[in-house]
């Protein structure tokens, strides 16, 4: 069906400071649409001070299932870590 | 109309979040001058992490072993990621990457002036981790709390993964003073020149800070340049010592009443002139920077041609 609505997702700030958070998804006809709806399926109860949607077919996202050879060779690498480094005795504001 | 009431229209709610401790977001109103201090601020910041990649780049070739050649590499890619960070926090402002990098290449933006001294030593790689990292960290811990939204949160990001690079300064500090005399040597040698410029990357004293009463009233700033430098001392000295090295400034002593050191006089004469071009290596820095950004053109191009064949062939498609 050519004019189905268009699937968006929604983001949420919950507090000035914070980051927009996913918070699910809607259908609508265009941005502004998905706004209104947003507001009034996810914000009913002061959930957030900020919303954005964006349409879900604009969203690229790497698999869950590739992370082996996505990821790799990054998690092989424990010098990123403050944690691996030893301090001498007394020192403990590094 | 009341004449003596000049408000511009949403410079009230502007400044009573501010005044709330509420952070302000790209999208709100705010004066055209918080605007650009934020940007002056933020972009200097960012040139500041990508500069700095190049006194460190310069000892990756050389790095004493692998391992510490791994380490360094990830530092040096931790600044890039940091530059990223900073960047796009200022692109909220509405400005582009282009005008951005223009603006170091010109002169009318700044970095951190220290970046301006040479790395001659590997054990200067060790001072500028413990020393440069930590006097940012301190620096940057005050700016979690900034009021500028995207700035604040870029802060935290950057926190979070700094703490590696100075305690990895730091290793290679205690590594050296751990080793033979010619290495202790270098070491204190390396502190004895990287000290007072650490100090100066606070800036001037609080009352000869050109941006520092306004920048502090819009709570940019959180805390003044002289609060940051004495934590910064506090915490340095008591880190040297632990590993046997002398931070070399006779006036150095523990106060007790204040509870913090007492330390010397900072040569203010040359910060202005490393800060006005002439130290070191601003020429060097400066050059560099060109150079690469030059010469990486054709790369730009290439992915602009590739994603515009992309599209094409998509529409085609479709």
């Amino acid at each position: 069906m050519a004019d189905q609505m268009q699937l968006y997702e929604v983001f949420i700030r919950s507090r000035r400071g914070l980051d927009h958070k996913h918070v699910g998804s809607l259908h609508a006809d265009d941005a502004i649409q998905a706004l209104e709806y947003a507001r009034d399926v996810y914000t009913r109860r002061g959930e957030g001070v900020s919303i954005w949607v964006v349409a879900s077919r604009d969203i690229t996202a790497s698999q869950e299932s590739d992370c082996e050879s996505f990821y790799d060779p990054l998690d092989d690498k424990p010098y990123r870590h403050a944690a691996m480094y030893a301090l001498p005795e007394g020192v403990d504001s590094l | 109309m009341d004449k003596r009431v000049a408000l511009v229209p949403g410079e009230q709610t502007f400044q009573a979040r501010i005044d709330a401790e509420e952070k302000i977001e790209p999208k709100d109103w705010m004066p055209e001058k918080y605007r650009q201090n934020l940007i002056r601020q933020i972009s200097q910041h960012a040139h500041s992490e990508v500069i700095g990649e190049q006194p460190e780049g310069n000892w990756i070739t050389r790095a004493p072993s692998l391992e510490r050649k791994a380490i360094l590499m990830a530092k040096v890619q931790d600044e890039a990621g940091h530059g990223l960070y900073l960047y796009a926090a200022t692109e909220t402002l509405g400005i582009t990457r282009e005008e951005l990098i223009d603006r170091l290449h010109t002169g009318a933006s700044k970095y951190a002036s220290i970046f301006n001294y040479p790395s001659l030593t590997w054990a200067d790689i060790g001072a500028i981790g413990w020393l440069v990292d930590s006097a940012a960290i301190v620096n940057q811990v005050s700016l979690q709390n900034t009021s500028y939204g995207p700035y604040a949160r870029a802060m935290v990001r950057i926190c979070k993964e700094e703490s590696f690079h100075q305690r990895q300064g730091y290793n290679i500090m205690m590594t050296l003073m751990n080793g033979s005399q010619v290495q202790r040597d270098m070491a204190q040698d390396a502190l004895d020149r990287w000290w007072w410029p650490s100090l100066m990357m606070f800036g001037p004293h609080d009352g000869e800070s050109a941006h520092s009463a306004q920048s502090m009233k819009w709570k940019i700033k959180r805390r003044s340049n002289d609060d940051l430098r004495q934590q910064f001392v506090d915490q340095a000295v008591q880190q040297a010592e632990a590993i046997g090295l002398v931070v070399p400034d006779p006036d150095l002593q523990w106060d007790d009443a204040r509870g913090h050191y007492d330390f010397g006089a900072i040569d203010w004469e040359e910060f202005e002139r490393v800060i006005s071009g002439n130290g070191p290596c601003n020429r060097q820095r400066l050059a560099h920077h060109k150079r690469a950004h030059r010469e990486g053109a054709w790369v730009r191009e290439a992915m602009a041609v590739h994603e515009a064949k992309q599209r094409l062939s998509n529409e085609d498609v479709a």
